[in-house]
């Protein structure tokens, strides 16, 4: 039986800044993790992933990362995800300079 | 040191303008990621986690006040104000912008200084003895010759795409502090009847598969170095395995086929390619090495020192622990810890650099070195200065006196910045040296290498290390290996598996067990670790890493 679909965010980094960033439903980007689509089905994950490849002057290595999902909102399910979600654990840099 | 010519000027502005150029096609969407990320990489920029990461060549480590004013005018500029040392002896940027990465180049040019080869799999950062040209057991400073095989290999038209990375390190003492038989290549200076010469080490590596380098050459003349590693690097871009990225690296050319079938077809190759250098080689080299010449040593009072060391007991420990004997009368070689406790391993922030920078050249000959224990060695100076020189950087926190001892930890970025991570190495090397700062014990402890590495590829040398630290992710938590009784000397040695492995709440305690246990073990204080370890074997130390299994066993 195939695996049932987790659900998960489209994710990549920004071609000019390397930030993390996660697609909206607006099918726009965003730097918060919490701001991010949650998508649950397959199908339309897939397409997202394709669409979002295609803005290569926007986005780098765009891929689909599961989340766990509370209060409606998207947080990272595995540790390299809440890692990029945050910033490195030894400064203050990156995003949980901004959030 | 070497200071480039204008053949390498004009080579370097060519390289950059390119790199230009593909920076603004990559921008306006005329690349795409796949066309940009070969030719990004080959100038030394990844995308890691959070962002971009530039790394910078350092060749063999050394560095003058002026390079090392401007990496930190680069971290003001384009970073966020420091530097990350590496085990390479490389920095990384770890915040640079895609934007701004051209002009950083342009300001590493200014100094000659560049990105090129410290990615892809071409032959990287030739590494070499961070205490050459002063150290007091060298038979040879080995830089003259690491700075021939950086021009011999930069932009090398048939090594820019060898089956994978290929790493070179030299030293000049016997002594061996380059890790040199962790090399794809290692180079040892040795005499022979009054003849200078080298002993050839091929096919050390660490990673997932660590082998410790086999001799393939006991003595190879001086004048022939240079065919006989073109011939070496031949015969491995012909015969390395392509069609599997673990199994690519010369270790395993060597292991697959043998040192014997390998040396066989290195003397073939050499016979026949050895006439081709003509000599050329040998004209440059002896050029390069009239830019190495000896410092003019000074003649001063050692007074200075002797009364700070009779009267500061926090000097006398800094002396003790981070000045190492000089071939100079007088003179001392000054490792700058940076590892101050709870202090993220090898990062310096521009402010440090420039002090080191001035403290260099006002007391150290103008040289710096970056050591593959990450950390910065003034090598040149005299012992009247040390004084001085101690309390300049133990104001700018520069002054932890605990080289070589348990809080001295090499740690690569992992999984807070590397993208390859599976976890983090920088908060427990943090948590593990001010564990052992709160106890009071390092000194007592002694000389002791722990190493971490954040996944199989090793950039943090855990293999080697006495107490060697592997970062895994099982089954979705952080989860870390130990490994006992590596050594990255001359002895070189890869350490054992002690067993499972620890959570990241358990690692530190589990740490602390081994060391405890050390300290019963051993025999009287000056017995270290690595002795206790080769004397008794693994079974103590596992031990007291697994009481638990002791107590159900018994
Ligand atoms: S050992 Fe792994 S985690 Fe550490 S720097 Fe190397 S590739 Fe990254």
């Amino acid at each position: 039986m195939p695996k049932p679909f987790t659900p998960k965010v489209l994710t990549a980094n920004a071609l000019l800044e390397g930030d993390v960033i996660y697609r909206t439903a607006a099918a726009g980007w965003t730097r918060d993790l919490s701001q991010a689509e949650i998508l649950t089905d397959e199908a339309d994950a897939e397409l997202q992933l394709i669409e979002a490849s295609a803005e290569v002057a926007t986005v780098v290595g765009a891929y689909l990362a599961d989340v766990k999902v509370a209060d409606g909102k998207a947080q990272p399910a595995h540790f390299r995800e809440a890692f990029r979600a945050k910033g490195p654990s030894n400064y203050a840099h990156g995003k949980q300079e901004q959030f | 040191m070497y200071h480039y010519t204008d053949f390498d000027d004009a080579f370097l502005k060519e390289r950059n303008a390119q790199f230009r150029a593909q920076v603004e096609r990559r921008i306006d969407g005329a690349l795409t990621e796949d066309e940009f990320k070969p030719l990004r990489l080959m100038n030394g920029l990844y995308l890691q986690l959070h962002a971009y990461m530039l790394r910078v060549a350092i060749p063999y480590g050394t560095l003058n006040s002026r390079q090392m004013h401007k990496l930190a005018e680069i971290a003001d500029k384009w970073d966020k104000g420091y530097g990350h040392f590496t085990t390479r002896q490389n920095i990384q940027y770890n915040w640079p912008q895609l934007r701004d990465v051209p002009d950083m180049l342009d300001a590493l040019a200014e100094v000659d200084m560049h990105a090129i080869q410290t990615s892809g799999n071409t032959i990287r950062n030739v590494t070499a003895d961070h205490f050459a040209g002063a150290a007091g057991d060298e038979i040879a400073d080995p830089r003259p010759v690491a700075e021939l095989i950086r021009q011999w290999s930069t932009d090398h038209p048939e090594f820019q795409f060898l089956p994978r990375k290929f790493k070179v390190a030299v030293t000049g003492s016997p002594n061996d502090r380059a890790v040199t038989k962790a090399h794809d290549i290692g180079l040892r200076m040795v005499k022979r009847d009054g003849e200078a010469g080298y002993e050839v080490i091929v096919g050390g590596g660490l990673g997932r598969t660590p082998m410790i380098g086999k001799v393939l050459r006991d003595f190879l003349p001086q004048a022939e170095l240079l065919p006989y590693l073109e011939a070496i690097v031949s015969v491995y871009n012909l015969l390395g395995r392509r069609d599997n990225k673990y199994k690519a690296r010369i270790k395993i050319t060597v292991h697959e086929n043998g040192i014997e079938d390998i040396r066989v077809r290195v003397e073939e190759r050499f016979a026949l390619i050895r006439e081709s250098f003509g000599g050329v080689d040998q004209q440059m080299l002896a050029r390069i090495e009239a830019d190495f010449a000896t410092p003019a040593f000074k003649t001063a009072s050692e007074a200075p020192y002797h009364n700070a060391y009779q009267h500061d007991p926090l000097f006398r420990s800094w002396a003790d622990t981070n000045v190492a004997a000089h071939r100079a009368d007088g003179y001392g070689i000054v490792s700058i810890s940076l590892k101050a406790h709870g202090a993220t391993p090898g990062d310096a922030s521009s402010a440090q650099m420039r002090l080191m920078a001035d403290l260099a050249k006002r007391y150290g000959h103008d040289e710096l070195r970056i050591s593959h224990e990450q950390n910065v060695i003034l090598p040149h100076v005299h012992r009247g200065d040390l004084p001085s020189v101690y309390a300049a950087l133990k104001a700018a926190g520069l002054g932890t006196a605990n080289i070589g001892l348990i809080s001295d930890i090499i740690a690569c970025p992992g999984m807070d910045y590397c993208a390859l991570a599976t976890a983090r190495s920088i908060p427990i090397a943090q948590e593990i040296a001010l564990r052992f700062d709160e106890l009071k014990l390092e000194h007592d402890v002694g000389p002791l290498k722990i190493k971490i590495s954040g996944c199989i590829n090793a950039c943090g040398h855990h293999h080697v290390g006495h107490i060697g630290i592997l970062g895994l992710d099982r089954a979705g938590v952080e989860n870390y290996q130990i490994t006992l009784g590596g050594d990255g000397t001359e002895d070189a040695t890869i350490g054992e598996r002690a067993g499972p492995g620890f959570s990241a709440e358990q690692i530190v305690p589990a740490i602390e067990r081994i060391v405890l246990a050390y300290l019963d073990l051993r025999t009287e204080p000056a017995e270290t670790f690595l002795q206790t370890y080769r004397r008794l074997g693994l079974a103590p130390f596992k031990a007291a890493l697994y009481p638990e299994a002791q107590a159900n066993a018994a």
